[in-house]
């Protein structure tokens, strides 16, 4: 028995656990929640930010931070709802300037040896300012094509389950069972001996960086093929979203520490918390409140589990 | 002090850039109401060194530690005090004691979240400031109660020509000053900074002063919402939305490092003003809100990029 549930498995099925009770105490609220289209539903939203969670993983993988990354994701939501819908060749330029944008961000941090926390944090204000540019108010239109795929109805299992399957497997294969996977972690571990090794740490941050950007570009595609317009606050919240999922899902802020099924699960847990809330009939006051409650709780599980460890 | 004693000056960028900034606009506008412009500033570069003086000793601690719940707390404290004195000249000390009460109660979470449950600080205190602008909005439900007028004339009078909410400030950040630099506790603040092993081997009691630290800063912010409360015409749900930014960057652009240890109160004056005279020079010359962010964004980090490589050749 207690080999069996070593504290180190524990604190590995922690998210997946935090995630499982939220759904049954949610299924146990609203039943009617436990179909195809309530699941549908409940979890559409959670898409985009976790593709945002897992942007935001690359970054502290790398013992950096990203505070743009919701400034980021709403500008992306502007481009897409104009040029990318207008002309389609303008629009993906754009964003693919703007993931190289984001692999030029991480040079810049490496080389000036400058605090990630400042540099995005001003970065945050020229997003912003860029989608305010781009969309001075709210509205455009989603291109046909995203809002199919965002709307698609697969057969048994709900569209947002399948893409959150997807992307947390796919993350998972490149970053942690693959070679490259391991060098890039590599730079957040031990950068040290990484570089002796002859590995380049600054183009592993400009690639980690460019990640981020790229699944910052999914995101921003991702929420405004469900909300069909954008406007320039659109995604603010993502930031701190981004963030707690990382490390909702085991995360940690140093040493390359990160599980992208962990955050993957993270953010659906984040996303689902708001569902929860507002099916105890809770007062909507309480509402962001209530999910800064949930992470302080799973945190402080976690201490817990890992003072087991340490006794074991 | 030789000359350059004084160019390796942490602050002197800040303060050089507020100049260089405030002259430009002068030069735009021919020179009228530049005097305007600088009082103006003095009063919102204010309401900034508040709140930056408690980050700059939170951020000094060493990395990882910042405190992203002071505009929470700001809202917080200006609603409840708002509120309490439902516009009665009476009750302004009741007020100022219920906001700082509301300041000491949120760093005592945060620091309770950071050292009992052993989260991140960036984690506890973005999470704790969920819990407290939820809070704001229950208690007042975004409604805005207009400040005491004594309160409201106090935040706006002037003495000979100077507001006197900066010469307050300028004061407080004397305090400030002598307290990082000539006490026990500033200096320790700045040894945990530079090695907490060491500073905790050389005796220094490292969890009290991060303890005081934290509950420092947060009482600070609870103070400028209650006086910005006072100073806008009551408290507004998002009236410290943008002081998460300013306090970090004004902290940073005034010289202090962003990796602890290493501390100076008079560029929180010069950063403060800078950036409130930034906003100024975009919007005089005409630009709309969003060359505005993007100016403002990229100054910023124009200003880090160049005050990280003088730290680095020095």
């Amino acid at each position: 028995m207690s080999r069996l549930l070593s504290p180190g498995l524990v604190r590995g099925l922690l998210p997946p656990l935090s995630l499982a009770a939220l759904l049954i105490a949610i299924f146990w609220l609203q039943p009617r929640t436990m179909s195809y289209f309530g699941l549908n539903l409940l979890l559409n939203l959670a898409v985009p930010i976790a593709l945002a969670t897992i942007a935001q993983m690359f970054i502290l993988c790398v013992n950096e931070l990203d505070l743009s990354i919701g400034a980021f994701v709403s500008l992306v939501a502007c481009i897409t709802a104009t040029w990318l819908n207008d002309t389609p060749l303008l629009g993906v330029l754009a964003l693919a300037g703007l993931v190289g944008i984001y692999a030029l961000l991480g040079a810049l941090i490496h080389l000036r040896d400058l605090p990630s926390i400042v540099v995005t944090l001003g970065m945050s204000f020229v997003w912003l300012g860029l989608a305010v540019l781009v969309l001075p108010t709210p509205g455009g239109k989603v291109p046909d094509s995203i809002r199919t795929l965002m709307t698609l109805k697969p057969p048994y299992v709900p569209f947002p389950i399948l893409a959150s399957v997807l992307l947390a497997v796919i993350v998972h294969l490149v970053l942690m069972r693959s070679a490259w996977g391991t060098v890039l972690r590599g730079a957040g571990g031990n950068p040290k001996s990484l570089a002796r090794a002859g590995w380049s740490i600054l183009r592993i941050k400009m690639t980690m960086f460019a990640l981020a950007g790229f699944f910052g570009v999914l995101s921003g595609m991702a929420l405004v093929g469900l909300t069909t317009s954008a406007d320039a606050n659109i995604a603010l919240r993502y930031t701190l979203l981004s963030i707690a999922g990382v490390i909702l899902g085991g995360g940690e802020f140093v040493g390359g520490r990160v599980s992208p099924i962990g955050a993957v699960i993270g953010a659906v847990t984040l996303a689902l918390a708001g569902s929860f809330l507002s099916f105890l009939k809770l007062n909507p006051d309480w509402q962001i409140g209530a999910q800064g409650a949930i992470l302080i709780i799973v945190l402080a599980l976690r201490v817990l589990i890992s003072r087991a460890e340490a006794r074991a | 002090m030789s000359v350059s004693g004084l160019l390796r000056r942490p602050w002197l960028w800040a303060w050089a850039g507020a100049l260089a900034v405030w002259l430009a606009t002068a030069a735009f506008t021919g020179g009228r109401g530049s005097t305007e412009v600088l009082s103006t500033a003095l009063v919102f570069g204010a309401f900034f060194v508040i709140v930056a003086l408690g980050q700059m000793f939170v951020i000094t601690l060493g990395p990882g530690n910042v405190d992203l719940s002071i505009p929470a707390c700001m809202t917080l404290a200006g609603t409840v005090s708002m509120k309490a004195m439902a516009g009665a000249a009476s009750m302004i000390p009741l007020g100022l004691l219920l906001a700082l009460l509301v300041g000491l109660l949120v760093g005592t979470l945060n620091y309770g979240l950071i050292r009992l449950l052993r989260i991140p600080p960036i984690i506890a205190t973005l999470s704790s400031s969920f819990i407290f602008q939820s809070a704001a909005i229950w208690w007042n439900r975004g409604l805005r109660v207009k400040p005491p007028e004594m309160l409201a004339g106090f935040t706006t009078a002037k003495i000979g020509g100077l507001p006197f909410l900066a010469i307050l400030v300028v004061v407080l950040a004397l305090l400030g000053h002598i307290l990082l630099t000539r006490t026990i506790f500033g200096r320790s603040v700045i040894a945990i900074g530079q090695n907490p092993r060491a500073a905790h081997l050389a005796g220094i009691h490292v969890e009290r002063v991060r303890a005081i630290t934290y509950l420092m800063c947060a009482t600070l912010a609870g103070f400028c919402g209650y006086m910005l409360a006072g100073f806008s015409g009551g408290a507004a749900l998002n009236m410290g939305e943008e002081y998460l930014l300013s306090s970090i960057a004004v902290v940073v652009i005034g010289g202090t490092s962003v990796a602890g240890g290493f501390a100076n109160v008079p560029g929180l004056w010069g950063a403060a003003l800078f950036l409130f005279l930034l906003v100024t020079m975009l919007n005089t010359f005409g630009a709309g809100a969003g060359i505005r962010m993007v100016m403002t964004g990229l100054i910023i980090i124009g200003v880090i990029v160049i005050a990280s490589g003088g730290k680095s050749r020095n």
